[in-house]
C-alpha cells in the first residue's frame, strides 16, 4: 500500500477511518488521488517455479482421471452406407437410394468386444454432412415449431416454407432432410429393447416443440427430402425430430438414437437390421452406426485426458527450466544493477 | 485607482519626459490633390463617427465584419452535419457505418441491433462529447463579446454597449485597466499631449509598459467631463488604411480632417487585447473589428490534436482491417469454391434454388455477395469500441489530473485542468519543451537583491539559484563523502555547508517588501553613512531615486505611495531607493521630488532636483540619462545602463571601480540576477548649454536625419562617464521552476526557451533557471542592427548561415568531455534563419545545443519554432505559455499547456491542459504523463488482442461450414462482448493501472524515457499482442472442438449442438481474455479485481438468465442451455479451465522470463519497493536515484556537477602541488 501523503491533503488523511462515513469519504479520496491501496503481483522466480509446478501437480493427476474416464468407455463403431448397398448398384449408389422400390434393408453383425454396460448409447454419425451451412441452419421457424399452423410467417423457412400453396408443417430444410435410417437390434434371437424416448433435451420437447402441433403437408412435395413424419404425434413428441433439429457445429457429428437398457457381454454378437434410407451418396458422406457407453465425461475421447496431462507435465518441466536458470545464473531480488542507468555505465 | 496621484499626473505632458523614443514627427499637412491621390491607394476607408449604415453610394459600400468573435468550431445548423462528417472520417467508425447499414440487408449474418445499437453509442457519445466542448467554447466568446464598451453616440453621450455591437468608425472611450475592445486609433488620452500607456502582454509577452500617442496638432480639447464629449459630435474625419493583417508592428494609413491629411504609423494604433495602463481614459476610434483585429489575425485556426499513440493506433486499425480483408476474401473464395464444386451435391439444402445467399449456377456472383457478409461478420476484428472506451478512460484519467491536490495551487486556489483529454498519453512520450519566459518561469516580478557600490558588493541574501544549486552540492558532497573518497572533498563540502546555512538562515525571513529583498546591514537603517565609500554609496542611492520615467502615486485606501514605472525593474530601484531612505515623492513637469534622510536620527528633508533633459532608455541605446541641476546647482548627468555600454562610456580617471565591479557582475550573472550599471559625470553650465542647443536644434529640425543627429548627440553627451556600481535585481522565477526544470533535465527532456524578452533579460533567466552556466559555450546568433537595415537579404542569409555552421564546427570539435553549448538567438534573425532553405541546418545546431533561448520572437515565430522542430525531429514537442502571445505556440505544439491566474485567459483558452503553476509541469509530465501512457498503450494492446481472440474463432469456425457465413454464437454474446463483457476491466485497467507509485516516478525520473522512446508501444510489442491473440484464438477454437465433438459430452449421452460448442467457445473466451488482463495488470486494485471476476460472474448469470426467457425472445438457441445441457457436464469445466491455462501460458512464460532474466526499470522498481528498500537502505537508494537520470547538460545537477568538476580539479591540483613537497 503506498498512499502518498499529500501537503493539503492532511485533513482528509488525519479522519478517524473507523467511522463508516469517513471510510467512505476516504476511499473516495484515495480513488481520486490515485492511492487505492493494491496488491501487486510480483512475479518472483520463487513464484514463477513454484506456479509452473502447482499447475503440472494438477494437471497430471486430472489428466490421468480423465483419460481413465473416456477409456472405460467401449464402443462400437460400424460404417454401413457402402456395405448395405447391393452388389448391382455398387456401381451407382445414387440411383439406389432414389429408387424407392430398391430394397433397403440390410444386416450388420457387430460383435462386443468388451463388456458394455447399460445404459448403452445408440447414435448415427454422418460425415461430410454440412447441418452447420447459413442456409441450412436458417432454414426453420422456432415459432412455427411452437405454435404450428398459427404462425404464418414462415418465410425464413424457404426453400421449404409452402408445398402446393399450403404450408408446410414442420417447415424448413432441417426438418425436411429428416435423418431416416432405422435400427433394431438383436442378440441371438433375442431382439433387444431400444428406448427412444428421452433422447432429446426435455426443455427442447416440453417448450420448443408444441405438444398441439402435428405435422401438416409434411414431404408431400414432388421432392421428398428425408424421412416422413406420422401425422398423428405432436412434434413435441417426434424425439427423432427434435434431436436432428439441434444442428450440429461440424460437418461430422453424431446424433442420439436411444438407448440399449441392457449389459453386453463379451463376445456377444448384435445383430442390427436396418433400413438404409438416407441419401448421403449424393454428397460423399459417410454413415455409421455406434454403439458406446459413457462415463462421467461422457463419451470415448481422450483428447482431454491427453492434453491435460501433456501441459501438465509441459509446466513441470518449464519450471525446472527456471529453477535450473535461476540456479545457475540467479538475479538478486531487487538488484539494482539492472536498472538502465547501470546497465548504461556497464556498456559505455 | 488612484484618483488623486492620477490627476496630478495627468496635468505632466508626459511626451517632455521622452526625447528620444517618441520623437513626434511634424505631420506635413497641406492639402494637394496629387497627394491625396497618392494616399488613396490604401484599400480601407473608415468614416469615422458616422454610423455604419451610410456608406457612400458612388463608392463600394466598405462592409467591415462585426466585432462579434467566435471562436467555436461549429455552428447551430452545421454542428451536426460536420460533426457527423468527423466522426465517420475515422475510417472504423465509417466501415461500422456501412455495415449497419447493411445488416438491414439479407448480407448479414446477424441481426441488425447487433451492429445498430453499438454503433449508435459509440457515434453518439463522441457528439456529446463535440457538443460539450464546442458549447464550452461558445460561452466563452460571449463573454468575451458581452463585455462593455463606452462608444461615443449620435447624441453626443459614451453609451455602455456590448463589445460585440462595437462597430468601426465608432468613437470609443476607454478607461484604465481596461481592455481595448477593438483595434483603435488613438484620438485623445487623459494627458494633454496624448500619451498613452499600454501593456501589450497578451499579444507580445512583453511586459514593459508602450508608450503611444495620438496625433499631435488635432484640434481638440481635452474633455473635462467624463461621460461627455460633445466635441466628438462634429468631429467625423475620414481615415484611410491598410487592410487588416496579422503584422503587430506595423500600420499605415492617413486620416483626413478638416481638409487637412495626416499620416498614421503604428504609435497611434491600440490593439484589442491590450491593456491601458498608467493613463485614466483615452478615446479612440475603432479601425479593426473582430476578426480583422491584429491578435485575431495573429490567432491560427486550433488545430485538432491527436496523440502519437492513436496515430499509430490507426495504423493497427488499418493492419486489422487488411487481416479482415484477407480472410474475408480467403473465406469469399472458399464460398466461391464450395458453390460451384460441393454445394450442388448437397441436395439437403435444395441447392436448385437459388436463394438469397448463393446460386449454384454463378459461383462467381455469389462469391461476391458473401465477400460483404465476411467484410460484416468478421468485423470484430476492428474493435468498435475502442474509440469509446478511450474516450471514457481518457475523460477518466483528465479527472485525475483535475483532482490532483498536488497540481492544486493553494495560493491562487487554481487546479490543474485537463482542458481536452484526448493527449493525456502524449504528455509520457514529450521530447522537447519549449516555454514562454514571462508569467511561465518567472512571475515578472523584480526584486532588489544584490548591489555592487564603489566595487563593494553589499547584500547578503542568496538568490533562489544560488540556494538551490548550493542545496544540492551540499547533497552531493554529503553522499560522495558518505563514499570512499572522502578526503578529497572534505574542504569543499565545508564551503558548501556555509554558504547553505547563510542562505537558510536568510530564507527565514524574505518577502517583506514587494520588490526588495536585500538585506545588509551595512547598507540599511542608515548604517552605510559609517562605510568607507559613504558619498559614493549617496550618489548610488540618488541615481537610483532620481533616474527613472516613474510617477508615485498615493493609494486612496492605504495612503502607500506606489511607482507606476515602465518596468518591473525601475519600481523595484524605486523601491529600494525608498528603503534606503531616498524616497522618491514627486513628480512635476521638470523635477523630481526625493525625501532624502541622510542618516538614522535625522528627520528626512524634501529635495528637489530639475530635470533639464532626460534621455530615455530604448533597447537599442540600453541605456537611459538624466541631466538635472541639484539644489546647490551643480549639473550632473546620472546614467543607468547595461554593464557592458557603461563600461565603455567611461571617462579613463572613472574607472576606479570597475574591476572589481566587473568581478561582482560576473557574480550576479552566474546568480541569475539581471544587472544594470550606475554611473554619472559632472557637467559644466557652458558644456551643457553648449550642447543642449545642439541638441535642442536637431530636436525641432524637421529634416530625415533628424533622429540619428539626436542620437549622436546624446552619445556625445553621455561620454567620460564615472562608474557608481552596479545593481543586480531578481526577476522573481515563479517558485520551484529551477529545481522543476532540473528534474526535467534529468528525464531525459531539452528546454527551449521563446520570449518576447530582450536578449540581456532572457541570457539572465537563463542563468537563473540553469539552462545556462558559467563555462557553457554560449553560441549567439545575432545580426547587428545596422546590417539589417543596410545589407541585401542574400548576405544577411549568408552571414547567419556562416554563424551557424561556425556553431556546428565547434560543437563538433569539441575537446572537453562536458563542454556544453547553449544557442541564443534573437527574432529578427530568427526570421531568416526559419526560412525554408535554412531552418533545418538550424534546427541541427539547435538540437546539438543543450540549451537554446530565442528571444524577442513575435507570437508567429513563436509558433514557427514549434513547428520546426515538430516537424524536424518528429520528437513530441510540448508549448507552455501564459499569455496571448504564447497561444499560436500552445496550438502548435503538440501538447499546449496554458499556465492559469496570472494574466488573461486566452493561453489558457488555447490550451490543451492548464497548470497554475510551472513547477506542476515535472508532476503532470512525470506521473500523469507516465502512467497515462502506459495505461492506453496497454489499454490498446489489450483491446486489439482480444477482439482478434474473438474474430478469429468465427472465421476457423466458418471454414468448417462451408464458408457458409454461419455463426456459432449468439448475436446478442457478441453484442455484449465489447459493450459489456469485456469493457469494465480495461476500463479498469485504462484508468487505474500503474506500473510505479508517483513517488517513485519523481525520484527516478530516467522512466520517464520510456515514453518518448515508445517501449510500450512499439510494432514489437503490437505484434506480440496481435500474435498471443492468433494464439488464443487457435487454442480455443481447436480445444473446444475436440473437446466436445464429435462423441457425447456428458454422462446422459447426448451430444453436442452447434450452440452448445458456441457457448462452451464463448466462455472460454471470456475466461481467457479476463485472466489476460488479470496478468497484464501490475496494480490490482479492488475496483480491477470486482470488475474482472466481476465480467466473469456476468457472463454466467447472462447465459442463464437470457436461457430463460421465453423462446420467442432468446430465438431458442441457447435455451435452457446452461442449467440444463452444459451445467451439468463436466466437461464444461474441464475445458474452460484447461483453454484459459493453456492460453494465457505463453504470455506468463514470456513475462515471467523476461522479468527474471532481462529485467525493465519498472520491474526492478517494483521489487525494491515490495522489499522496502526506499526505507530500510536510504544510502543505496539515494544513490540509485542519482544513477537514474539521463545525461544532460542543463539543469541545477548540470550545474552542480559541473561545479563539482572545478573544485575537484582546484583540490586535486592542490594535492599534488603540496605532494612533491611533503615527500
Amino acid at each position: 500500500m503506498d498512499v502518498d501523503g499529500g501537503g493539503m491533503s492532511t485533513d482528509i488523511n488525519n479522519i478517524n477511518i473507523n467511522h463508516p462515513l469517513h471510510a467512505r469519504s476516504k476511499a473516495i479520496h484515495q480513488f481520486t488521488q490515485q492511492t487505492l491501496p493494491a496488491c501487486k503481483p510480483v512475479l518472483t522466480p520463487a513464484w514463477v517455479i513454484g506456479t509452473f509446478f502447482l499447475m503440472g501437480v494438477v494437471f497430471i493427476p486430472v489428466g490421468l482421471i480423465s483419460l481413465h474416464a473416456s477409456q472405460s468407455v467401449n464402443e462400437i463403431v460400424d460404417r454401413y452406407d457402402i456395405d448395405c448397398v447391393p452388389d448391382t448398384f455398387k456401381s451407382n449408389k445414387i440411383a439406389y437410394i432414389k429408387n424407392a422400390s430398391t430394397p433397403k434393408s440390410c444386416h450388420r453383425y457387430l460383435k462386443v468386444d468388451k463388456p458394455m454396460k447399460a445404459p448403452i448409447y445408440i447414435y448415427y454419425q454422418l460425415d461430410n454432412f454440412y447441418q452447420n451451412h447459413r442456409r441450412y441452419v436458417k432454414s426453420r421457424s422456432e415459432d412455427q415449431l411452437l405454435h404450428g399452423l398459427r404462425y404464418n410467417k414462415t418465410s425464413s423457412c424457404e426453400p421449404q416454407a409452402f408445398e402446393n400453396g399450403l404450408p408446410i408443417v414442420p417447415c424448413g430444410l432441417v426438418a425436411w432432410s429428416l435423418f431416416n435410417d432405422t435400427y433394431s437390434f438383436s442378440r441371438g434371437t433375442k431382439k433387444l429393447k431400444v428406448e427412444r424416448k428421452n433422447i432429446a433435451w426435455k426443455s427442447d420437447r416440453n417448450h420448443k416443440f408444441g405438444t398441439q402441433v402435428y405435422p401438416f403437408n409434411f414431404q408431400n412435395g414432388s421432392f421428398i427430402g428425408g424421412g416422413k413424419l406420422d401425422k398423428t404425434i405432436p412434434l413435441s413428441e417426434q424425439e427423432d425430430l427434435i434431436v436432428w433439429m439441434r444442428t450440429a457445429a461440424f460437418p461430422s457429428f453424431r446424433k442420439l438414437y436411444g438407448r440399449i437398457e441392457e449389459d453386453l457381454e463379451e463376445g456377444d454378437i448384435v445383430v442390427v437390421r436396418l433400413m438404409n434410407n438416407y441419401n448421403t451418396y449424393s454428397f460423399g458422406g459417410t454413415k455409421m452406426l455406434v454403439l458406446s457407453t459413457s462415463s462421467w465425461l461422457g463419451g470415448n475421447n481422450s483428447f482431454l485426458g491427453v492434453a491435460y496431462i501433456f501441459v501438465g507435465s509441459s509446466s513441470i518441466l518449464i519450471a525446472l527450466i527456471f529453477l535450473l536458470l535461476h540456479v545457475k545464473n540467479p538475479r538478486p531480488y531487487g538488484d539494482t544493477t539492472y536498472l538502465s542507468g547501470n546497465r548504461k555505465d556497464i556498456s559505455s | 485607482m488612484a484618483k488623486g496621484g492620477g490627476t496630478k499626473a495627468a496635468k505632466l505632458i508626459r511626451s517632455s519626459l521622452y526625447t528620444l523614443a517618441n520623437i513626434r514627427v511634424k505631420p506635413s499637412y497641406k492639402k494637394s490633390e496629387a497627394r491625396i491621390e497618392e494616399i488613396s491607394g490604401y484599400p480601407r476607408v473608415i468614416l469615422v463617427n458616422q454610423p455604419a449604415t451610410l456608406p457612400d453610394q458612388d463608392s463600394s459600400p466598405p462592409l467591415f465584419c462585426t466585432n462579434y468573435v467566435s471562436t467555436t468550431k461549429y455552428t447551430l445548423f452545421n454542428f451536426l452535419p460536420i460533426a457527423l462528417f468527423e466522426q465517420f472520417n475515422r475510417v472504423a467508425n465509417f466501415y461500422f457505418l456501412v455495415a449497419a447499414g447493411l445488416t438491414f440487408t439479407d448480407y448479414a449474418p446477424f441481426d441488425w441491433p447487433s451492429q445498430v445499437v453499438p454503433l449508435a453509442l459509440v457515434v453518439g457519445f463522441s457528439l456529446a462529447k463535440e457538443l460539450y466542448e464546442d458549447l464550452q467554447r461558445h460561452w466563452q466568446d460571449m463573454t468575451a463579446n458581452c463585455q462593455k464598451a463606452a462608444v461615443h453616440s449620435p447624441s453626443g453621450d459614451f453609451e455602455q454597449k456590448q463589445w460585440r455591437e462595437v462597430c468601426v468608425g465608432d468613437i470609443v472611450k476607454v478607461k484604465k485597466d481596461e481592455f481595448f475592445p477593438a483595434d483603435l486609433l488613438l484620438l485623445q488620452s487623459s494627458y494633454e499631449d496624448g500619451i498613452s500607456y499600454v501593456e501589450t502582454m497578451n499579444l507580445d509577452g512583453e511586459t514593459n509598459l508602450k508608450v503611444k500617442r495620438a496625433l499631435q496638432d488635432l484640434n481638440f480639447s481635452v474633455p473635462v467631463d467624463d461621460d461627455k464629449a460633445t466635441h466628438f459630435q462634429d468631429f467625423r474625419p475620414t481615415i484611410r488604411c491598410e487592410n487588416p493583417n496579422s503584422n503587430l508592428y506595423t500600420f499605415t494609413g492617413n486620416l483626413e480632417y478638416d481638409g487637412n491629411i495626416y499620416p498614421l504609423d503604428p504609435a497611434q494604433l491600440l490593439l484589442r487585447d491590450s491593456k491601458l495602463r498608467n493613463t485614466e481614459y483615452v478615446y479612440g476610434v475603432v479601425v479593426f473589428t473582430g476578426n480583422d483585429t491584429k491578435v485575431m489575425q495573429n490567432t491560427t485556426q486550433s488545430p485538432s490534436k491527436r496523440s502519437k499513440i492513436e496515430l499509430q493506433m490507426d495504423k493497427i486499425i488499418y493492419l486489422l482491417f487488411g487481416l479482415l480483408i484477407f480472410i474475408s476474401i480467403v473465406s469469399a473464395s472458399g464460398f466461391a469454391y464450395f458453390v460451384r464444386n460441393l454445394v450442388p451435391l448437397w441436395w439437403y439444402l435444395i441447392p436448385e434454388v437459388p436463394g438469397e445467399d448463393f446460386d449454384i449456377n454463378n459461383f462467381l456472383i455469389s462469391g461476391l455477395r458473401h465477400l460483404v457478409t465476411a467484410l460484416m461478420l468478421y468485423g470484430y476484428l476492428v474493435p468498435i469500441s475502442l474509440y469509446v472506451s478511450i474516450e471514457a478512460v481518457k475523460i477518466l484519467q483528465a479527472r485525475f489530473i483535475n483532482n490532483d491536490l498536488q497540481l492544486y495551487d493553494d495560493v491562487t486556489g487554481v487546479p490543474a485542468n485537463a482542458r481536452t483529454s484526448n493527449l493525456n498519453e502524449q504528455l509520457g512520450q514529450v521530447d522537447t519543451i519549449l516555454s514562454d519566459k514571462t508569467g511561465t518561469l518567472t512571475c515578472n516580478q523584480m526584486d532588489f537583491l544584490k548591489c555592487s557600490i564603489a566595487g563593494c558588493p553589499y547584500g547578503k541574501r542568496l538568490s533562489e539559484v544560488e540556494l538551490a544549486a548550493a542545496k544540492q552540492i551540499n547533497a552531493q558532497l554529503e553522499s560522495e563523502a558518505e563514499s570512499a573518497d572522502g578526503s578529497l572533498t572534505d574542504t569543499a563540502s565545508l564551503e558548501a555547508i556555509t554558504i547553505t546555512d547563510d542562505g537558510n538562515s536568510n530564507n527565514n525571513k524574505k518577502g517583506a517588501i514587494k520588490g526588495f529583498s536585500f538585506q545588509d546591514d551595512r547598507l540599511q537603517k542608515g548604517n552605510w553613512t559609517k562605510e568607507p565609500n559613504a558619498d559614493v554609496i549617496l550618489l548610488f542611492f540618488r541615481i537610483l531615486a532620481v533616474c527613472h520615467t516613474a510617477i508615485p502615486e498615493v493609494s486612496e485606501k492605504t495612503g502607500e505611495l506606489t511607482y507606476e514605472a515602465e518596468s518591473p525593474d525601475e519600481g523595484a530601484f524605486l523601491v529600494a531607493a525608498r528603503e534606503f531612505g531616498f524616497q522618491f515623492i514627486k513628480r512635476t513637469q521638470n523635477s523630481v521630488v526625493v525625501l532624502e534622510r541622510l542618516s538614522k536620527d535625522q528627520e528626512p528633508v524634501e529635495k528637489e532636483y530639475t530635470i533639464l533633459t532626460l534621455l530615455d532608455f530604448t533597447s537599442k541605446r540600453k541605456r537611459m540619462s538624466v541631466i538635472l541641476r541639484d539644489e546647490t546647482g551643480q549639473l550632473l548627468m546620472f546614467c543607468k545602463g547595461a554593464d557592458t555600454i557603461i563600461f565603455d562610456r567611461l571617462a579613463s580617471d572613472g574607472k576606479m571601480y570597475l574591476e572589481s565591479t566587473t568581478k561582482n557582475l560576473n557574480d550576479y550573472g552566474e546568480a541569475g540576477l539581471r544587472t544594470l550599471a550606475l554611473a554619472y559625470k559632472k557637467l559644466s553650465e557652458s558644456e551643457y548649454s553648449e550642447w543642449h542647443e545642439k541638441f535642442h536644434n536637431a530636436k525641432i529640425s524637421s529634416g530625415s536625419n533628424r533622429e540619428e543627429l539626436m542620437e549622436d548627440l546624446s552619445d556625445v553627451m553621455e561620454r567620460g562617464l564615472t562608474l557608481v556600481g552596479a545593481t543586480a535585481v531578481e526577476d522573481k522565477l515563479q517558485s520551484g521552476v529551477p529545481e522543476c526544470i532540473d528534474r526535467l533535465a534529468l528525464a531525459g527532456l531539452k528546454i527551449w526557451v521563446l520570449t518576447g524578452d530582450k536578449m540581456e533579460t532572457a541570457i539572465n533567466i537563463g542563468f537563473s533557471c540553469s539552462l545556462l552556466r558559467q563555462g557553457m559555450k554560449q553560441i549567439c546568433i545575432v545580426v547587428s542592427a545596422e546590417m539589417l537595415a543596410e545589407a541585401a537579404k542574400d548576405v544577411i542569409k549568408e552571414n547567419i548561415l556562416s554563424q551557424i555552421t561556425t556553431g556546428l564546427d565547434s560543437i563538433k570539435n569539441k575537446k572537453e568531455p562536458h563542454a556544453a553549448f547553449a544557442l541564443i538567438i534573437d527574432g529578427k534573425t530568427l526570421t531568416y534563419a526559419l526560412e525554408d532553405d535554412m531552418k533545418f541546418k538550424f534546427l541541427n545546431l539547435a538540437v546539438n545545443c543543450a540549451s537554446v533561448i530565442c528571444c524577442r520572437v513575435s507570437p508567429k515565430q513563436k509558433a514557427l519554432v514549434v513547428r520546426l522542430v515538430k516537424e524536424g525531429t518528429r520528437r513530441t514537442t510540448l508549448g507552455i505559455g501564459d499569455g496571448a502571445n504564447d497561444v499560436g505556440m500552445i496550438k502548435e505544439a503538440d501538447i499546449g499547456i496554458g499556465i492559469s491566474g496570472v494574466e488573461g485567459m486566452q493561453a489558457v483558452m488555447a490550451s490543451d491542459f492548464s497548470i497554475a503553476q510551472f513547477r506542476f509541469l515535472e508532476r503532470l509530465l512525470i506521473v500523469h504523463g507516465h502512467w497515462c501512457y502506459k495505461r492506453i498503450s496497454k489499454m490498446i494492446c489489450y483491446f486489439f488482442y482480444k477482439n482478434i481472440t474473438l474474430a478469429l474463432t468465427l472465421f476457423y469456425f466458418e471454414a468448417e461450414t462451408g464458408f457458409s457465413g454461419q455463426m456459432h454464437y449468439d448475436d446478442w454474446y457478441m453484442l455484449l462482448y465489447n459493450v459489456f463483457l469485456t469493457s469494465c476491466p480495461v476500463l479498469a485497467l485504462g484508468v487505474l493501472e500503474k506500473d510505479i507509485c508517483a513517488e517513485f516516478c519523481l525520484q527516478f525520473p530516467a522512466l520517464y524515457q520510456q515514453g518518448p522512446k515508445n517501449l510500450f508501444f512499439d510494432w514489437y510489442r503490437i505484434i506480440g499482442w496481435l500474435a498471443n491473440g492468433v494464439y488464443a484464438s487457435f487454442v480455443i477454437y481447436l480445444v473446444n472442438l475436440r473437446i466436445f465433438s464429435p462423441e457425447s459430452f456428458r454422462k446422459e449421452g447426448q451430444t453436442a449442438d452447434m450452440y452448445v460448442i458456441g457457448t462452451a467457445m464463448f466462455t472460454s473466451i471470456i475466461w481467457v481474455v479476463n485472466v489476460q488482463i488479470f496478468l497484464v495488470s501490475h496494480y490490482l486494485t479492488r475496483v480491477q479485481l470486482h470488475t474482472i471476476w466481476g465480467s466473469i460472474v456476468v457472463w454466467y448469470l447472462i447465459v442463464y438468465i437470457y436461457g430463460m426467457m421465453p423462446v420467442q425472445w432468446s430465438a431458442g438457441n441457447i435455451y435452457h442451455q446452461l442449467p440444463e445441457v452444459l451445467g451439468p457436464a463436466y466437461k464444461f469445466y474441464l475445458s474452460t479451465v484447461f483453454v484459459t491455462i493453456l492460453c494465457n501460458m505463453p504470455y506468463l512464460i514470456h513475462i515471467s522470463y523476461q522479468r527474471c532474466y532481462n529485467p525493465e526499470d519498472h520491474h526492478i522498481l517494483q521489487e525494491m519497493k515490495n522489499m522496502k528498500k526506499d526505507v530500510t537502505d536510504r544510502k543505496m537508494w539515494k544513490r540509485e536515484q542519482v544513477k537514474a537520470t539521463q545525461e544532460t547538460e542543463i539543469g541545477l545537477s548540470a550545474r552542480v556537477d559541473a561545479k563539482m568538476r572545478l573544485m575537484k580539479g582546484r583540490t586535486t591540483r592542490k594535492y599534488s602541488s603540496l605532494a612533491p613537497n611533503s615527500s
